[in-house]
């Protein structure tokens, strides 16, 4: 029982990061612009949170600023991918490449040099920091990120669905040139959407260092933007179909962490890949079957036949 | 022309260049109120670029536009629409996986307070508008699930719920059975009854007849005039829009048929969804005859043809080539039994466009000892055959052997892949669509072809969704409805209705 408590407990919060991203992934590849660059929006979203967190004292704001830090990286893949037509794929790795060094650099610039921040002021946790301290209970006392992710994929999911915006976006994603020819402005529902992908991306990262860890370090963020990419797809480009895949592979790694602590007889290092190999297998088996939107990934070029 | 309020819509002077190209050389339209005028021109001949300027999705570098006498800017489709036009574009612009009332209402969404969407409200909108038109459509039905007839009156719809007056079909009987095309031409003449004003885009001469009061002529940019089509008949209209004399109709000599080439029993296919879409087919086709088989898009005939080409494995059933087996082989099997196909989609499968027209010669026959030994190619035998070819088959511009296959026209790269079919002097040759997009002179040479390979003694499959292309060229004509084979004529036995009726699913076994 108690194991089963803190499985939950540590699945929420691993997934958290992960929602996050791939929720940003969902809303871009809804729109018809693939974003590999989760992974570096996530990276910089994770050392502006930690930092801004440093200086402000203040992790609501340091939040806010992540968000916008990652949507900032977000317009350079809007640029080159929806204004320039570029190959997004190519895009998409150049910010995973360059986000890494950037996200370094700023960390040595702010912290004298220092390849991780110190330690910062945290998101609070749901029922305040005292909840059950000591019992295995306090580990359903999740951080109010793991509430915002959720949040927020209702609300992606009302958007999507249930308002004439998200009508829009979808319609962008399926067949661009019919939504252009309907009045739509192909490039403006794009670049939102890609600008939003960024800035979730971006509540990812500092999920990460000011919600489960508490400050940046250069593996915080260390492969979250893939596997987030992996639960899009898993989860068949929709919101809620994100949760849940995302809820899988936190739920793998959560796994990890209770087999690696106890006696049991697997190499440490072995358990680590349990997320990594789980994406695998999952994109092996489901992404064949699964449908991604019709225009996800073609650049719109107005005229083009 | 003067400007009028007589007519819904006038165009002068209308000048269109895509770079150094001149697409649209001062052309000249005038639409009057009420009625149905169409705008006939070969391929290419610039009218969907025409139709996409009076639509604001290009803009004209010169000439006019009115609107019942005024003269108006169209910059953007948001400007056309607010003016009353409306287009149903040749490929259809429809969100597949929508309803068909979020397809309509999509862009001037029905909506409560904050944008969220009132979709009981669209819903009555769109069947109000449903049964004012009399159209047979259910405004829930996906569009994926509702066959291309309905998907044509959902566009139509689109343009109506946008309070359209003057509605612009582009070739919109491409994709229609007879009965479909007849159900059009009906709806066409009801909107010009309740007030519209229909400007319909088509190759096809007898639709013209049937529907429109004006034609006007567009020939490769250039506007040749306008006739009243109660004092014209078809050959005229053919002339005129290619500019010389054509042969409307398919000369040949009865078909002395001899031994089966390929027989196909009880082959089912599936497609990469695991659905079956050639379902226990039987098909003979023998030497010295032509089998056409006619059909919607869509029923199988690309499974069919890409199974007896060895591209996708046949799920049960045999496909025999000059009496052995060659099912679940490789493509290179099918072809060393003397088999050679000229694709539907000449730029997907048949060509590789960047490469030159001389390698594009011998994409099959690279191997063969005739163009170099070992792992060598041969680049003089290459040229010089293709030379041969170039000539023989009349392939334009002569001369071209070294330049890229991308460079040159439609018709003339359909021209190279028939030539390297047909000088491979295959037992059976498969046509899928082989004049999709050509021209009426280019059509005319394609079935000359066909036909001279079947006097030399080859079995001809042609499979096409021209109904009157199968019904001018087979001898042979079978029905393909659902992956089956539904009936079975001799050329002159059958008439376009009852094929129309058999492609549409009606009366099957
Ligand atoms: N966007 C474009 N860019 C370059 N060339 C174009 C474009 N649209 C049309 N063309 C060219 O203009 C000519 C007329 O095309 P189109 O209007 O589609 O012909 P039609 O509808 O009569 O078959 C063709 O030669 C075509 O290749
Ligand atoms: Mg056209």
């Amino acid at each position: 029982m108690d194991s089963i408590i803190l499985l939950i407990g540590i699945t929420l919060m691993y997934s958290t990061p992960l929602i996050f991203g791939a929720l940003g992934g969902v809303i871009s590849e809804r729109s018809g612009v693939t974003n590999i660059g989760i992974e570096g929006m996530m990276v910089i979203g994770a050392v502006a949170g930690a930092s801004a967190s440093y200086f402000t004292n203040n992790p609501w704001i340091a939040f806010l600023v992540a968000g916008i830090c990652g949507g900032l990286v977000a317009l350079l893949h809007a640029i080159a991918s929806v204004s320039f037509a570029a190959d997004q794929t190519v895009s998409g790795v150049a910010i995973n490449l360059l986000a890494p060094g950037l996200a370094l650099f700023l960390c040595r610039y702010f912290f004298d040099g220092a390849a991780m921040s110190p330690i910062v002021e945290k998101m609070p946790k749901v029922f305040g920091d005292s909840w059950m301290a000591g019992t295995v209970y306090s580990n359903l006392n999740v951080n109010v990120t793991t509430i915002i992710a959720l949040l927020l994929t209702i609300a992606t999911w009302f958007v999507l669905y249930r308002t004439k915006w998200g009508l829009r976006v979808r319609a962008v994603g399926e067949h661009p040139a019919a939504a252009d020819t309907l009045g739509i402005d192909v490039y403006k529902v794009r670049y939102v959407c890609v600008i939003l992908s960024g800035v979730f991306a971006g509540f990812g990262g500092a999920s990460m260092t000011i919600g489960i860890i508490s400050q940046f370090t250069q593996t915080a963020i260390s492969g979250h933007g893939f596997i987030a990419m992996a639960a899009v797809i898993f989860g068949k480009w929709t919101p809620f179909g994100a949760y849940g895949a995302c809820l899988l592979f936190g739920g793998t790694q959560a796994l990890t962490v209770l087999l690696g602590g106890g006696s049991f007889p697997i190499p440490s290092q072995i358990l680590a890949m349990l997320p990594y190999a789980m994406t695998i297998i999952v994109l092996v088996l489901f992404v064949g079957r699964s449908v991604a939107p019709k225009a996800d990934g073609v650049p719109y070029i107005k005229g083009s036949r | 022309m003067e400007v009028s309020s007589e007519y819904a819509v006038q165009m002068h002077g209308i000048l269109k260049k895509f770079g150094v190209f001149t697409a649209l050389d001062h052309v000249d339209l005038d639409v009057k109120k009420q009625t149905v005028h169409a705008i006939l021109g070969e391929n290419g001949a610039g009218k969907t670029t025409l139709m996409n300027i009076l639509y604001g999705l290009y803009q004209a570098d010169e000439g006019g536009i009115y609107l019942n006498g005024e003269e108006v800017k169209i910059a953007t489709p948001t400007d056309a629409i607010k003016h009353g036009i409306g287009m149903v574009h040749q490929h259809f612009m429809l969100v597949e996986n929508f309803t068909v009332t979020e397809n309509i209402i999509l862009g001037d969404e029905v909506c409560g307070a904050a944008g969220v969407l009132d979709m009981k409200k669209a819903r009555q909108e769109v069947q109000a508008l449903v049964e004012e038109y009399g159209f047979d459509v259910d405004p829930d039905a996906v569009i994926e699930d509702i066959t291309v007839g309905m998907q044509q009156r959902v566009e139509i719809l689109k343009a109506l719920y946008r309070g359209a007056e003057i509605l612009i079909l582009d070739e919109p009987t491409a994709v229609l059975t007879p009965q479909e095309i007849e159900k059009l031409i009906e709806i066409m003449h009801d909107l010009i009854a309740k007030g519209k004003t229909i400007i319909i885009i088509t190759h096809k001469l007898k639709e013209i007849m049937q529907s429109s009061d004006e034609c006007s002529i567009i020939r490769r940019g250039v506007y040749m005039g306008t006739v009243n089509v109660k004092e014209t008949n078809e050959t005229d209209l053919a002339s005129k829009m290619v500019g010389r004399n054509v042969n409307l109709t398919v000369e040949k000599t009865k078909a002395h048929p001899g031994e089966p080439v390929l027989s196909i029993q009880g082959l089912t296919v599936k497609d990469e969804r695991g659905i079956d879409q050639v379902r226990d087919l039987n098909l003979e086709v023998r030497a010295g005859e032509i089998v056409g088989i006619a059909g919607i898009d869509g029923n199988g005939q690309q499974e069919l043809v890409d199974a007896i080409t060895n591209i996708v494995k046949a799920q049960a059933g045999t496909i025999k080539i000059n009496g052995e087996e060659v099912q679940n082989t490789t493509p290179r099997n099918t072809y060393t039994h003397s088999v050679a196909t000229i694709p539907s989609d000449r730029h997907r499968w048949g060509l590789v466009l960047p490469f030159a027209v001389s390698e594009n010669t011998v994409l099959e026959r690279h191997v063969d000892e005739e163009f170099g030994a070992g792992i060598t190619l041969d680049y003089d035998k290459l040229k010089s055959y293709t030379t041969e070819l170039i000539e023989k088959f009349d392939i334009r511009p002569s001369g071209c052997e070294d330049e890229r296959m991308s460079g040159l026209s439609g018709g003339n790269q359909q021209k190279a892949i028939i030539a390297r079919m047909v000088s491979a002097a295959p037992n059976l040759l498969i046509a899928f669509q082989p004049t999709r997009g050509l021209d009426v002179g280019a059509i005319e040479f394609v079935h000359k072809t066909l036909i001279a390979e079947r006097d030399r003694g080859a079995a001809i499959l042609l499979i096409s969704f021209e109904l009157d292309e199968v019904m001018d060229v087979s001898d042979t004509i079978a029905v393909i409805y659902h992956g089956q084979i539904v009936g079975t004529y001799e050329q002159g036995t059958v008439d376009e209705n009852e094929l129309g009726l058999l492609m549409a699913g009606g009366g099957a076994k």
